[in-house]
């Protein structure tokens, strides 16, 4: 059994249709503990719109009542820009003309120093797919920056569990993958050359890392490429369904927005901000004990005014660059960061919204 | 005399044990334990960060409290072994609260996982507070594995939703001799004190004081609540009728 036999049930699902939706509707669903499907479409729903308001203040309340006023730290690490893949909207696509990098093992070392020198304790492990990213030197990676982290996630190509297994036990402790796009046929459409045409490849991967023994792994769809709700619905069912078969692994939701990128690609479906809080929201209310998750991606303004209603885990001073902690002055990263702000200033803005900045929420056993 | 609780080699006044996850600022966590007049803190060793003297949460917890470190993330015995040793070799003393949780939507403790580690801990000379849904059989297999205490659940961490256990609880603390001390679920002061009434040794809170937008001011009201709740239960009370008792009885008049 995988998550692909539950999402095909929703392929011919009409999202459109939700049902009436009153405030009372709205009401009623924001006072159940637990909600259906029906329910999170239609919370999720554009008609449900007026009503963004309450169904802000449950989705604080249950963050604070589950969370506390904590916010979780990381940044990622970007070890290699190679890859064969070619997707549509990366910057790292095998076909965009960009100066393609690796960093060497001492350079991981000197990466890793300058991060944790931040006072980042939890990191996540970013490379494209290719031939010079082996197993073994991810595996190499994985020892050198588990003497600086607490916590390292990798967000690499799918790996097989055994693979994942191996991984975990040099030091990695959870996954980070996005599945870009739920929808299949849009899939193809996007994934146009290399390894990452395989949808079914992708979509496992999560399921895999369980198996192999992850304790955290954050998942979510690209924003733009498709129908938000049709994506985040799936995207929430995602988690449900691996929630149900790994009870022992923390999950978590991440909202990447599509940003500019070398190989300037328009999307389709531009979220704007209101449905990108609303959607967040509605995720947040169906999935009350999942982590979410907020890049920098975002700006400043739309990450400090929504912290306090639903998130759990912020990046801070990321860096999308190979090497852009410590080595590199080219400005190539996978995407633009909108907010640049260091982690000393994001750490005195969380305290200065009542809220205390976490660097630390595991050791090494 | 002063009624104190002799428990893991100490005897301590407080019987309102606090939690230190989940607060604004470790400033606002520093200021409810002193107002809570509290003895004994947990603290989740996944937590602590000595990187900053901001970021320290042991910083905020003055020195003559009892720290009661936590196994926190633990998924099974054998990491709660190894995160209870990674405390004794900090220095953070011989008192260790068991959690083994492996349930990440329910929070609820695994109590087969903590038997083990309990068993294994307290041969190595910890105190053991073990963390555990309330089952009296768990409770006995505790005792017999060594523990000082035990830890029932009131409802689900996090919860805030009060003594659902309430007759579960009330078992263990007639069926066993070791002190019991409710830990989670309890959301308001009143939880605390009927936990108390009820004969608990000592309650633990988190999530109740953390989460109210005023943590300081819940502290006290809950350590009021567990100083009503155990002078009531040493009181004792009146007996309760299901019949009204008259005080013009109809026969009366024969006396």
């Amino acid at each position: 059994m995988s998550y692909y036999e539950k999402l095909l049930k929703y392929k011919n699902a009409d999202f459109a249709f939700c049902g009436k939706i009153s405030e009372q509707i709205i009401k009623n669903i924001l006072d159940k503990e637990i909600l259906s499907q029906k329910d999170f479409l239609l919370l999720l729903s554009p008609k449900a719109r007026p009503y963004l308001e309450l169904i802000a203040k449950k989705a604080q309340k249950i963050t604070r009542q589950f969370f506390g006023k904590n916010i979780l730290l990381y940044a990622p690490i970007y070890v290699a820009n190679f890859c064969m893949n070619g997707c549509a909207y990366c910057s790292f696509s095998s076909n965009n003309k960009i100066k393609r990098e690796i960093l060497s093992l001492e350079q991981v070392e000197s990466e890793a120093k300058a991060l944790s020198a931040l006072g980042i304790r939890h990191m996540v492990l970013v490379c494209g797919e290719s031939s010079n990213t082996s197993i073994e030197y991810l595996a190499n990676c994985v020892k050198i920056l588990s003497k600086y982290f607490y916590s390292i996630s990798l967000e690499v190509y799918p790996l097989d569990t055994g693979v994942y297994k191996k991984l975990f036990a040099l030091g990695a402790d959870g996954v980070t993958i996005y599945q870009e796009v739920y929808d299949e046929e849009i899939y193809g459409q996007v994934h146009l050359r290399g390894p990452k045409t395989n949808y079914l490849l992708r979509l496992d991967a999560p399921e895999r890392a369980c198996k192999a023994g992850a304790r955290n792994i954050n998942i979510g769809p690209l924003l733009g490429l498709n129908d938000p709700v049709k994506e985040i619905f799936s995207a929430a069912m995602h988690i449900k369904y691996l929630e149900g078969k790994y009870p022992d692994i923390d999950f978590s939701l991440s909202f990447p927005r599509i940003k500019s990128n070398a190989g300037n690609f328009t999307p389709k479906y531009p979220l704007d901000d209101k449905t990108f809080v609303h959607i967040m929201l509605a995720c947040r209310i169906f999935l009350p004990r999942a982590g979410i998750t907020l890049s920098t991606r975002e700006s400043a303004y739309m990450r400090d005014n929504i912290l306090p209603l639903c998130i759990t885990k912020m990046s801070a001073q990321a860096s999308t660059k190979v090497g852009g902690y410590s080595i590199s002055k080219e400005d190539t990263g996978q995407f633009e960061n909108e907010d640049r702000r260091s982690v000393e200033e994001i750490k005195n803005q969380i305290y200065g919204l009542g809220y205390q900045p976490v660097f630390k929420d595991w050791l090494h056993l | 005399m002063q009624d104190c609780l002799n428990i893991g080699g100490r005897q301590i006044r407080s019987r309102l044990i606090i939690g230190s996850g989940k607060y604004p600022s470790n400033a606002i966590l520093g200021k409810a334990i002193e107002e809570s007049r509290a003895e004994v803190v947990t603290v989740a060793l996944r937590r602590v960060n000595l990187d900053t003297k901001e970021d320290n949460i042991l910083n905020f917890i003055s020195k003559d409290k009892i720290l009661m470190p936590n196994t926190s993330g633990a998924k099974t015995a054998d990491e709660a072994v190894r995160i209870a040793r990674l405390c004794k070799a900090a220095g953070y003393g011989n008192w260790i609260k068991i959690e083994v949780v492996n349930d990440a939507k329910y929070l609820l403790p695994d109590n087969e996982e903590t038997i083990k580690a309990a068993e294994v801990l307290a041969k190595e000379g910890f105190y053991v507070f073990p963390y555990m849904y309330p089952d009296i059989i768990s409770a006995r297999k505790l005792k017999a594995a060594g523990a000082c205490s035990i830890m029932p659940l009131g409802a689900p961490i996090g919860t805030n939703k009060g003594l659902l256990t309430k007759e579960f609880v009330r078992m263990i603390i007639n069926e066993t001799d070791l002190p019991v001390i409710v830990d989670a679920g309890l959301g308001r002061p009143s939880d605390a004190a009927i936990c108390m009434e009820m004969g608990c040794a000592a309650v633990m809170v988190n999530t109740a004081i953390a989460s109210s937008p005023d943590p300081v001011e819940m502290a006290k009201a809950f350590a009021l609540a567990v100083e009503a709740g155990r002078k009531a239960y040493l009181a004792d009370f009146g007996g309760i009728s299901d019949q009204a008792k008259a005080s013009s009885p109809l026969t009366g008049f024969l006396n």
